[in-house]
């Protein structure tokens, strides 16, 4: 009995890290966003809480935190209360599989800890699928519950937009599984080691350079497909300001409000996450092996790794900003039809060439 | 401790189950359905079957439960008109099942479970993914490539009864 406690504290230990920096990028996200929007568009950005307003993000959530609560006559009061929670629990489990280090193991009070991944599961990808699916639960429910005509567009909106792309998500990660012949992202990770060569994206086999299993289809419906999925503009149907107001959330106010907008951001850290580790190598260097190793410091191999990670998963970020301030939205039609005309016949087409790159060129 | 963790999974998923048919609100029953999905889903873990459980929620929770919620949603279905003179199944159906449940039970000391403790060692060794696509694959190929097959015909029926003006004056899209 001590030794389920014991890994139950260390379990939870981890978690607690792991929120808190996610809690802490998604803080950073906001400003990032709200900067980089501003210099794209020639104006400053925050600027005035805190030195160039890096304060901001303190200063909005002491805001979000102490304003009124109102929930609509109507509304169905448990939904209503359930459905933010609902979505922002859903955003944070599914770090739980992310490798954000090296595959490492500690021996520690008698037992095996890998310090870089809350949970090794061997589904890892299906567990991430799994979550992702069950998102649109906390918006359908949100945009029903608030008695509203605009909110309830926008769930339904958002039901339908999920589904549809959620399908690509899932056929592009095919080609990356066939490669890696493995669901653990652990192991999807390990098996991009040793150069950028190497990486799904590229697609060299292990003893050579030439990109004959590329991804790179795969790589950019899944990143397309992950920013539908997230309800980002060029996508944000679901909570279209000009036509809905702001969609599902419209009656949300304080704290509820700010449990739907932290859960968008975590779940686009999230994909970026996902993106980062199937196909552009997670925390492996472009290189192969690491700089530290060559100077002698192989013990702190481990932070190359984890900034060659963080650096991949801010430029996903940076891309999700970077649409923002370039794309208009897409009419509704529009974007069932690319969904389902167009992302959907080239990741399919994917599967089936690189089930034959692999047949005639295996990689071992 | 697994015996714990069972009994809280079956009780919900007894408890949720009935709740689907009994709460008088369809939003309410979608969701009791959601969490015996879940439930489900932890049962398959128990049992060391992570890739069905994971494939549980996608295509249950997370793709079929969503469109059902899609349709309770946009109808607004009026609490009358859900059953129409259905006891009479309900109650063959329900008695059926009860009798059933009994003669299982009275009849569980005469088989040796000597099944189960083959199965989980052969999926032991590999993945489990792997096991399931080994076995999908070959012993099972004929009944997947029919269920494949039904699917197939079940997508193709869903689209002529959606299109009706099909061959004429169809919309184009």
């Amino acid at each position: 009995m001590t030794e389920i406690s014991l890994r139950l504290a260390v379990s939870f230990a981890q978690i607690l890290a792991e929120m808190s920096i996610v809690m802490v990028t998604v803080a950073t996200m906001t400003y990032f966003e709200r900067k980089i929007l501003g210099w794209m568009q020639d104006r400053m950005g925050p600027m005035e809480v805190g030195p160039y307003g890096l304060l901001q993000p303190v200063a909005d959530g002491i805001k979000l935190f102490f304003k009124e609560d109102i929930i609509p006559a109507g509304a169905n009061r448990a939904m209503f209360k359930l459905a933010p929670v609902l979505t922002m629990v859903i955003a944070m489990i599914g770090f739980a599989v992310i490798p954000f280090g090296p595959d490492v193991s500690m021996e520690m009070f008698g037992m095996t800890i890998k310090p870089f991944v809350v949970a090794d599961i061997n589904i890892g990808v299906l567990y991430i699928l799994a979550i992702a699916s069950i998102g649109a639960y906390g918006i359908i429910l949100g945009g029903w519950a608030s008695n509203s005509k605009y909110s309830l567009l926008g769930g339904l909106r958002s039901a339908a937009q999920v589904i549809s792309y959620e399908l690509n998500v899932g056929l592009a990660i095919v080609g990356v599984l066939m490669l890696a012949g493995t669901l653990s992202l652990v192991q999807i990770t390990e098996a991009q080691s040793g150069g950028f060569w190497h990486w799904f994206i590229w697609g060299g086999r292990p003893d050579g350079f030439f990109p004959i299993h590329t991804q790179i289809f795969a790589f950019v419906v899944f990143v397309i497909s992950a920013v539908a999925e997230t309800n980002r503009i060029p996508f944000d149907l679901p909570e279209a300001e000009s036509e809905l107001v702001a969609g599902f959330f419209t009656e949300y106010s304080g704290m509820r409000f700010a449990f739907y907008v932290t859960a968008e951001y975590a779940n686009m850290l999230l994909v970026s996450c996902v993106a980062a580790s199937l196909f552009l190598g997670g925390w492996n260097a472009p290189y192969p092996g690491t700089i530290l190793e060559y100077i002698g410091l192989e013990q702190l191999a481990w932070i190359e790794h984890i900034i060659w990670f963080t650096g991949k998963v801010y430029f996903f970020l940076f891309l999700f900003i970077w649409l923002r301030a370039t794309l208009p939205r897409l009419r509704y039609d529009q974007l069932m039809r690319f969904g389902w005309k167009v992302m959907l016949p080239i990741a399919l087409a994917n599967i089936v060439i690189t089930a034959l790159t692999l047949y005639f060129f295996p990689r071992s | 401790m697994e015996q714990v963790f069972f009994f809280y999974f079956a009780i919900v998923i007894a408890v949720t189950a009935v709740l689907v048919v009994a709460v008088r609100n369809p939003i309410y029953s979608a969701l009791s359905l959601l969490i015996m999905f879940f439930h489900v889903a932890g049962l398959y873990v128990m049992l060391h079957a992570e890739f069905l459980a994971a494939v549980q929620i996608i295509v249950y929770a997370g793709a079929i439960l969503v469109l059902y919620l899609f349709v309770v949603m946009l109808l607004n279905l009026r609490q009358d008109d859900r059953y129409h003179r259905q006891w009479p199944m309900v109650a063959a159906v329900g008695v059926t099942l009860v009798i059933e449940a009994i003669v299982l039970t009275a009849m569980k000391g005469w088989t040796s479970p000597v099944v189960a403790a083959g199965t989980e060692t052969t999926v032991g060794g590999v993945g489990n993914a792997e096991a399931i696509g080994d076995v999908l694959y070959t012993t099972y190929l004929f009944p997947f490539e029919v269920a494949s097959l039904i699917l197939l015909v079940a997508m193709i029926g869903a689209i002529l009864v959606a299109k009706k003006h099909i061959g004429g004056d169809a919309p184009q899209l």
